[in-house]
């Protein structure tokens, strides 16, 4: 019993010390944002690692979503003689949860691993050291570049993925189920609001920072040689992909 | 004046305690030589000179600044006087040689590209390699690693040069090949130099003075000659490399 006790009594303590260590890490990321020297071209070349490297994914994710959405509530909403509001549905959907997640989850699995897994082979062969003894901050010259590129990225992915997902439940309900073109187009966006498109952003920035920063701290922490790499790149994909979708119902709660 | 004067360190890792008590000083231009055994705080000791560890206890004192209690950013600037060299080279593999060794001059200098091309060339040459730039860490060997580390180390010209066991895992040819380029260095830079390693033959060569460490302290220090004739069992254990001795007795 005492030592069940223990164990859960230890999870928590550690899932506290892991919660400090992330804003801790955020706190002085943007801290060190702001101190010269800028390294532009460092900023610029993991925006395009990230963002433009991640279009293929991108792009069969949210497009297939988008088809295989029109096909389910198409075949739901024929039940109830509805249909015309698929198109509301797929592209609310879309903008609004789908398109944000899909591409936050995805660039976690392409992007954030890799980040950690790189990070943390420069702790355990010592880079992360040399990098403060040749007087570099490596918040500065490795976490800035990073979070600022998820931060910028993905919601110009995530834009991407809206228009690629309603595209491709357009094409399904058109093409397949030969629904009118001309009712369909009218129904994605009868139904809109700004709202919905800058929510779905927002959410997306923030999934961004969270990717990033996930996978640079659990890099940066990062003991105990090629074991200790494996479980950083892990664990940097499980509490990233977890986080996003925990603060997912938040941040809709606190948008709306 | 000393330039480096660490002053009662202490520091324990999860408990265990790595320096106990542990003070040494090292005058200007010279060059010292810490030996022991693995586990014994030699890698900890050198990390508290340049900043990368701070003491739990004691002070670190360089050209009389205190640097145990700077922040982050008056330390990096004070970083930029320290050349450190680490055990396998620590080079980043994400880059070629040329940008490893440019690295610092980009991030510390307003050098052109042209004056960085230079640089390098120079610092690549005071190592005696040529014709690298363009290669990969991961293509070189573990000897050449070591100087493209040596060569980055140097090139902001820094006032003291910190070794961590240069010659750790090299055949005996490319080790002695190391510590004279060593010696080289220290002579043409003028450095102050600490190098921390447990090869004895390597601390005679490049040591002005000499300081084993045992159990987190400085059990005897002195010039080559005199550490030679020490009659410390624990330094004449190290110095012969018995299996048998106060060191084995007391390590577990």
């Amino acid at each position: 019993m005492i030592t069940i006790l223990d164990r859960i009594g230890r999870r928590f303590l550690s899932w506290f010390e892991q919660t400090g260590i992330w804003f801790d890490a955020l706190g002085r990321t943007i801290l060190w944002m702001f101190r010269p020297p800028y390294d532009f071209r460092e900023w610029f070349r993991q925006m395009v690692r990230l963002g433009v490297d991640s279009i293929p994914v991108v792009f069969l994710t949210t497009m297939f979503t988008g088809m295989v959405l029109a096909l389910q509530t198409f075949a739901g909403f024929q039940r109830v003689h509805a249909e015309q509001f698929v198109a509301s549905v797929v592209s609310l959907a879309m903008l609004r949860e789908l398109a944000p997640v899909l591409v936050g989850l995805m660039v976690t699995g392409r992007v954030g691993s890799s980040m950690a897994a790189e990070i943390g082979t420069m702790r355990v062969t010592e880079q992360l050291d040399a990098l403060k003894a040749l007087a570099t901050e490596p918040i500065q010259y490795l976490f800035v570049p990073r979070v600022i590129a998820g931060v910028i990225m993905l919601p110009f992915l995530c834009i991407l993925g809206d228009a690629l997902g309603i595209y491709g439940g357009y094409l399904v309900a058109v093409k397949l189920l030969k629904t009118n073109p001309v009712v369909y187009k009218q129904n994605t966006f009868q139904f809109l609001q700004l709202s919905d498109v800058y929510s779905g952003l927002i959410k997306a920035a923030v999934f961004g920072l969270i990717l990033t920063l996930t996978g640079c701290v659990r890099g940066y922490y990062t003991t105990g040689g090629a074991e200790g790499v494996g479980r950083a790149t892990t664990n940097a994909v499980v509490s990233a992909s977890l986080i996003i979708l925990l603060s997912d119902f938040f941040l809709t709660k606190i948008l709306f | 004046m000393q330039t480096i004067s660490l002053q009662h360190l202490y520091k324990a890792f999860d408990g265990k305690q790595v320096l106990n008590d542990m003070s040494i000083e090292v005058a200007q231009g010279e060059s010292l030589v810490i030996v022991g055994g693995s586990g014994t705080g030699k890698s900890v000791t050198l990390k508290h000179i340049i900043g990368l560890l701070r003491p739990d206890q004691g002070r670190v004192l360089i050209a009389g600044e205190d640097i145990t209690a700077m922040s982050e950013v008056e330390l990096n600037r004070f970083r930029r006087h320290f050349g450190m060299a680490f055990q396998e080279g620590a080079l980043f593999d994400s880059m070629s040689v040329f940008e490893n060794i440019a690295f610092p001059l980009r991030r510390h200098t307003k050098m052109t590209e042209a004056e960085i091309r230079t640089r390098v060339e120079e610092c690549l040459d005071d190592v005696h390699l040529h014709g690298v730039e363009k290669k990969r860490p991961s293509e070189l060997s573990g000897g050449m690693r070591r100087r493209v580390g040596f060569a980055r180390a140097i090139s902001l010209k820094p006032d003291i040069l910190l070794f961590d066991e240069p010659t750790t895992g090299l055949d005996p040819v490319i080790s002695d090949v190391i510590a004279d380029l060593i010696v080289e260095m220290d002579q043409k830079l003028g450095t102050t130099t600490v190098t921390i390693t447990h090869d004895m033959k390597v601390a005679f060569k490049i040591a002005d003075r000499v300081a084993m460490l045992h159990r987190g302290t400085i059990v005897e220090e002195g010039t080559p000659e005199e550490f030679q004739a020490s009659k410390n069992p624990i330094v004449r254990q190290f110095i012969e490399g018995r299996a048998e001795g106060p060191l084995t007795a007391t390590e577990d």
